[in-house]
């Protein structure tokens, strides 16, 4: 076990150095999602305008959706990385390494959740004088949330970058077929509630919904909502599915 | 180090099964330095694969450095190096920070990996390329930290995957030079795949031909050439005595003949060509043959895979027709 905690840490590290060593990137990542609020809040509170929120910023309902989109964006796309890997061979040097196979998908996708963690801090810190309020406990609670499901999240990923090794083109048409949808039926950035009924009963199907109401539960400052049960739920699920389809894939397939 | 028996693996793919590896018993002991030679595709690499704990094997087993690669992979892993086809190094990283790193995945401390990393880049002629991005490092350079990268854990046993291909000849002669000496300094085995002949021939101090995912010979290179091909002695004679030396050489072996504006090349192939060419010409002097040209044409290992197999490793053997398919 510690083995794994600490192989795990090697792998994150090693990401995260491509960071360290150019964090010029960095800001990129930071800036996306603060365009993204900009430009959708003042649509939000549009939208909102006639309903009766009981005093409550429409902020305090979107921004956890932003903060589950920019994880399931950052860590669907950790195989992308690795697809490069693979195909200059660095990953194969990496296979005969005694690693852990589990600690190659759960370090890596730890590095995509790493600028997730400060990105998360500025979204809130931004929202702040426009009416958001911010409950730091809970917050913090739903972002291990989001790491659990990101770590899944990511295991996915890499298996998908291996199954399509031989053609990059398929990791992304299958990345993006799938992100869209699961996207739009988790109500994250539109509500469900008008929905017609075909769309609320896929949208019970789709772990990101679980996910996305424990968030908005655990921003509006309460543990108490079984949200956050279903929530911790989906995500362990989600990882427990994604490491055990990885490392199958990892040790299945020829490079 | 190693020691297989019966180490098969079948490529299932839909319902086509491809026997790349058909039963290798192999035993390498401590120190050899061993090459698997064979043509693309005769299963060198899926050997190695299996060796290096990187793929199961169908059957059979294999114990590599006392440990049973499918009871312990990690295991295996742990105590080999192994150096791929392609770059090991990542392509945007740093030199340094790839091999610190390397040290790291093998379980050593953060000063001991730093030491072993300062220490390697200074003896594979990389001493202050740290902080360069492994992309701006040339073919060679490259190739060296590769092997930095498979020296890492101090292994007592090395696996080289094709680890000149590609690279022109006075790298691999210095890639060579670098294999060389860390050998003598450690005592390391090696054990390396390659299907050029002269790696193969000058390098490797024992020769395991592979074809068809089987050991079809095992020895010394020497021992190889003298054994299965013998020498090419050449003989060039006058026109009009051809039929004369054809007669007497008849008993060595089967005679080649090439005719050349009126002199006829004879060429065939003897134990030990340099003792038994003087021989010849005195015989075919008594005999009146005027004797105007002979050499001897030490055989190569082609000539040895060539009289093994009835093809040639130069031209190589189309992909595909190497193993054998078969209905599942």
């Amino acid at each position: 076990m510690s083995t794994l905690v600490a192989d795990t840490r090697a792998v994150w590290w090693r990401e995260t150095l491509t960071i360290v060593r150019d964090p010029f990137s960095l800001v990129f990542s930071l800036l996306q999602p603060l365009v993204f609020l900009a430009l959708f809040g003042p649509l939000l509170s549009g939208f909102a305008g006639g309903q009766d929120l009981g005093g409550v910023s429409p902020l305090q309902w979107f921004l956890p959706g932003v903060v589950v989109m920019i994880t399931l964006f950052g860590t669907s796309m950790t195989g992308s990385n690795l697809q490069f890997e693979i195909m200059t061979g660095a990953f194969e040097r990496i296979l005969a390494t005694p690693l852990h196979r589990s600690s190659l998908m759960v370090g890596r996708a730890l590095k995509e959740l790493t600028p997730l963690v400060v990105q998360g801090l500025i979204i809130c810190a931004v929202a702040m004088p426009f009416g958001f309020r911010l409950h730091p406990l809970h917050v913090a609670v739903g972002l291990l949330l989001l790491g659990l499901f990101g770590v899944g999240v990511g295991a996915l990923s890499y298996a998908l970058a291996i199954a399509a090794r031989r053609s990059e083109w398929i990791f992304w048409a299958v990345q993006q077929t799938l992100l869209f949808p699961l996207l739009i039926l988790s109500g994250m950035m539109l509500p469900l509630e008008t929905a017609p009924g075909w769309m609320q009963l896929a949208s019970r199907f789709n772990p990101l919904t679980y996910l996305v109401e424990a968030e908005r539960a655990l921003f509006a400052g309460t543990f108490a909502d079984p949200s956050v049960l279903w929530g911790l739920v989906a995500a362990a699920v989600t990882a427990v599915v994604g490491l055990t389809v990885g490392v199958r894939t990892i040790t299945r397939s020829i490079f | 180090m190693i020691h297989t028996e019966s180490l098969s693996r079948t490529f299932v793919t839909g319902r086509q099964s491809v026997e790349a590896v058909r039963g290798i018993d192999l035993d390498v002991g401590e120190g050899e330095l061993v090459a698997f030679l064979g043509p693309n595709g005769a299963g060198k690499s899926t050997t190695l694969r299996m060796l290096t704990s990187l793929l199961r094997p169908s059957s059979g087993r294999a114990v590599v450095v006392g440990v049973d690669v499918a009871a312990d992979p990690a295991g295996v892993r742990r105590r080999i190096g192994y150096i791929g086809q392609k770059d090991g190094a990542g392509h945007s990283y740093r030199v340094g920070d790839e091999l610190v790193m390397q040290g790291r995945f093998f379980g050593l401390g953060r000063t001991e990996a730093a030491r072993r990393a300062a220490a390697l880049l200074g003896s594979l002629d990389l001493a202050g390329m740290e902080d360069r991005k492994v992309s701006s490092l040339s073919g060679g350079q490259r190739r060296r930290l590769d092997i930095a990268l498979g020296l890492i854990n101090e292994p007592p046993l090395l696996f080289l995957d094709e680890p000149s291909t590609g690279m022109d000849p006075q790298n691999r002669a210095n890639l060579w030079e670098h294999i060389l000496r860390l050998r003598e300094q450690r005592g390391t085995t090696i054990v390396l795949t390659t299907h050029y002949l002269e790696e193969a021939d000058t390098m490797a101090e024992r020769v395991v031909v592979i074809d068809h995912g089987r050991i079809i010979a095992d020895d010394t290179a020497e021992n190889l050439k003298a054994g299965q091909a013998g020498d090419r002695v050449r003989l060039t004679v006058p026109a009009a005595d051809a039929e004369r030396a054809t007669a007497r050489l008849a008993p060595s072996g089967e005679v080649a003949r090439r005719d050349r504006d009126g002199e006829v090349e004879l060429a065939v192939r003897v134990a030990h060509g340099e003792q038994t060419l003087p021989r010849l010409v005195l015989a075919l002097h008594a005999d009146g043959v005027e004797v105007r040209g002979a050499a001897v044409h030490r055989p190569t290992l082609d000539d040895v895979f060539l009289s093994l197999t009835g093809r040639s490793l130069r031209e190589g053997a189309p992909a595909g027709t190497v193993a054998e398919r078969s209905a599942a």
